[in-house]
């Protein structure tokens, strides 16, 4: 049973030149994205900035308006509800069923208000009695792990880690089908980077969260999510199973990455292969494969013809040409 | 054993101190950090946010806030020889220090906007960096320009010369930010997080850029960063700093197969593995930093240690590693020659 499916969804945006502002062309930040969530799952949406993984994020929050496709979400009673061309006024009761939890926890807690009061506020908004937010706030404080003396004291007498948990248990508050998570540790020390992912693996366990988890660190997904779609150029080039993607990755610009990043272990030194070029320019996206400038296998298919993302394997899609030719490089 | 003994440091940090004075009151920043550069060879140092690793590279460069100063120690450029230059013992706007930064020691920053302006060419920065240190006249130094963006990895640099910084992409930009470092032509480079801000595909480009010119300018780099990935790729020795202190000092090897002290073992295991397996958790050290101007008595590390001796680590602070030598600052770990 899916929480959420994306059917299709673009996000593109004009390019304006001229006294006129004429329209030119057209940035396509988003194009033809299909993924589901099943209820339980995290499913992480991984790629280097520029790709649009943000900007699926912040379509399927409706903080963006699709340009094109579906956002289907299933409600608490069954129903099936396409938030994609929905206007503000109807998004508001379904708001609550969807949170966010953001890349910064210094910038997203508002600094005048107590604890308490940031937890207890989505209670506010959705008409819950002063006893029974009391009641949630506490409860919410012990499941991010927070003293309860937390609730009378203001976000600048908290560490960045503890500022992320306070985050957590507001986006928690109304017991969200999903949650919509954004770089959550990319801006935290690693050793509370650690914490957090625990603390996450644990709600995952305890409340069976749905969550989308976006984030560039293939270290971290590798541990948090159960699924991963990796993105280039406004598209999901492979989406997999965690230990499929990681252990045998079927798109070259998957293998890149692993490739790329550094591992921690100095015997590992000269495995760290460089991939060669740039992220291509969004506005002059290259014919063909996105990626095929900087593939080391591209061939003319390639430089012609757009691939489809396509199963090749049980649960793992890949929109590579030449996806069931090549033996890649995955962690091993 | 160890045949960098054999070379003399071009750079030697010794029990440095800094302190910044704040409206709570003083902070110590940095308590009695010793390191050193050879050439040809890579320091990484590493910590978490407020361990003092940017700290030692201002102290050193003498460009701390107006709030901070050198407290106590000396950093010696071309220690041993006749010409040795104690810079902490320079007025940091002096003509002196003013020669030793840009043309001895380069700086690469994390962000390169922050040592780019936007409203200058890329050309005309680098040019003017080239003439402050040894001016061979515009033309000359305008070829020279052209031949550090090209060694720096800059496609077709005699074109990309005169574009402005906003026009570059991260990663050329940080290519900009390396010929800026090198227009001097230093022998000391210290790279603050270098590739923090960068694509992990743009960051194994910038970082085999960095290891390609330090080998073959025999550079002395000292690498600071908070990923132990960068650390394991790039180091040749590494100094870990927690609480302006270096905790431990040991060859990158010999660091990753066995960590000496308890904040090293800890900081290493909760490191995302890419091979880990699904929803596996990581090891965490208990508590967070604390406010710099909230350091523990004693060790700083004994409120997160799981290895604290009762009595001990919370009244007594270890010593510093000795220079020169590696092991850690903690009453378990012996240290070694």
């Amino acid at each position: 049973m899916n929480v959420l499916d994306v059917v299709g969804l673009s996000k593109h945006y004009p390019i304006r030149s001229g006294l006129l502002h004429r329209e030119v062309g057209r940035v396509r930040a988003v194009d033809g994205v299909d993924l589901h969530i099943a209820r339980g799952e995290t499913l992480a949406l991984v790629g280097e900035s520029g790709c649009g993984k943000t900007t699926v994020a912040r379509c399927i929050l409706r903080a963006l308006t699709p340009t094109a496709g579906e956002i289907l979400f299933s409600a608490e009673d069954g129903r099936t509800i396409d938030l994609a061309p929905l206007s503000r006024r109807a998004l508001r009761p379904l708001r609550r069923h969807i949170q966010m939890i953001f890349q910064d926890p210094y910038a997203s807690l508002n600094p005048r208000m107590m604890v308490g009061d940031i937890i207890a506020e989505p209670l506010t908004v959705n008409g819950v009695g002063s006893a029974e937010r009391h009641a949630r706030v506490t409860a919410l404080l012990d499941l991010v792990g927070l003293p309860a003396v937390a609730r009378t004291r203001f976000p600048h007498a908290f560490s960045g880690g503890q500022r992320q948990r306070i985050g957590i248990a507001r986006a928690l508050a109304l017991n969200p089908r999903l949650v919509v998570a954004d770089e959550p540790v990319s801006a935290l020390d690693v050793s509370v980077q650690a914490q957090i992912v625990n603390l996450l693996l644990d709600l995952q366990d305890r409340l069976g969260l749905s969550m989308l988890f976006v984030a560039h660190d293939l270290g971290v997904v590798r541990h948090v999510a159960d699924r991963v779609a990796v993105m280039y150029l406004g598209r999901i080039v492979e989406l997999a199973p965690v230990t499929d993607l990681y252990g045998e990755p079927r798109h070259p610009y998957t293998a890149a990455l692993l490739g790329a990043a550094p591992k921690a272990d100095p015997e590992l030194r000269d495995a760290v292969a460089v991939p060669m070029g740039e992220i291509a320019d969004p506005t002059r996206p290259p014919t063909g494969c996105a990626f095929h400038p900087r593939c080391p296998f591209a061939v003319d298919v390639c430089r012609v013809e757009r691939p489809d993302l396509r199963a090749v394997a049980d649960g793992h899609w890949s929109a590579c040409h030449r996806a069931d030719e090549l033996t890649l490089a995955g962690v091993t | 054993m160890r045949p960098i003994l054999m070379v003399e440091p071009v750079l030697s940090v010794r029990d440095l101190a800094v302190t910044f004075h704040q409206d709570q009151g003083n902070v110590r920043a940095l308590e009695a950090v010793s390191l050193d550069l050879f050439p040809g060879r890579v320091l990484g140092v590493v910590g978490e946010s407020g361990c003092g690793k940017s700290v030692t590279a201002r102290a050193i460069l003498r460009i701390l806030d107006r709030n901070g100063a050198i407290t106590a120690g000396s950093v010696l450029l071309d220690p041993g020889t006749p010409g040795e230059l104690n810079l902490s013992a320079l007025p940091a706007e002096s003509a002196r220090m003013r020669g030793v930064r840009g043309k001895r020691i380069g700086l690469i920053f994390q962000e390169p906007m922050a040592s780019l302006s936007m409203q200058y060419t890329v050309g005309n920065q680098i040019i003017e960096a080239i003439r402050q240190h040894r001016d061979p006249g515009k033309a000359a130094a305008r070829a020279q320009a052209i031949r550090l963006l090209g060694e720096a990895g800059i496609p077709r640099p005699e074109t990309r010369i005169d574009v402005y910084p906003f026009q570059l992409s991260g990663g050329l930009r940080q290519r900009v930010g390396i010929a800026m470092a090198l227009a001097g032509d230093p022998d000391i480079l210290i790279a603050d997080e270098p590739t923090t801000a960068l694509d992990v595909t743009t960051q194994a480009q910038i970082l085999a850029l960095l290891r390609r010119l330090q080998r073959d300018k025999q550079i002395a780099l000292m690498l600071i960063t908070h990923d132990m990935g960068v650390i394991a790729q790039m180091a040749d020795e590494v100094a870990v700093m927690y609480l302006g202190r270096v905790v431990e000092f040991a060859p990158v090897r010999r660091l990753f197969a066995a960590p000496a002290h308890p904040y090293t073992r800890a900081l290493l295991r909760s490191v995302p593995n890419m091979r880990a397996t699904p929803r596996q958790r990581l090891a965490t050290i208990g508590g967070a930093v604390p406010q710099p101007n909230a350091r523990p008595a004693g060790c700083p590390f004994h409120p997160r240690c799981p290895d604290v001796i009762p009595g001990r680590c919370a009244v007594e602070t270890p010593a510093p590693v000795p220079h020169g030598r590696e092991g850690a600052a903690c009453f378990h770990a012996a240290v070694t020659a």
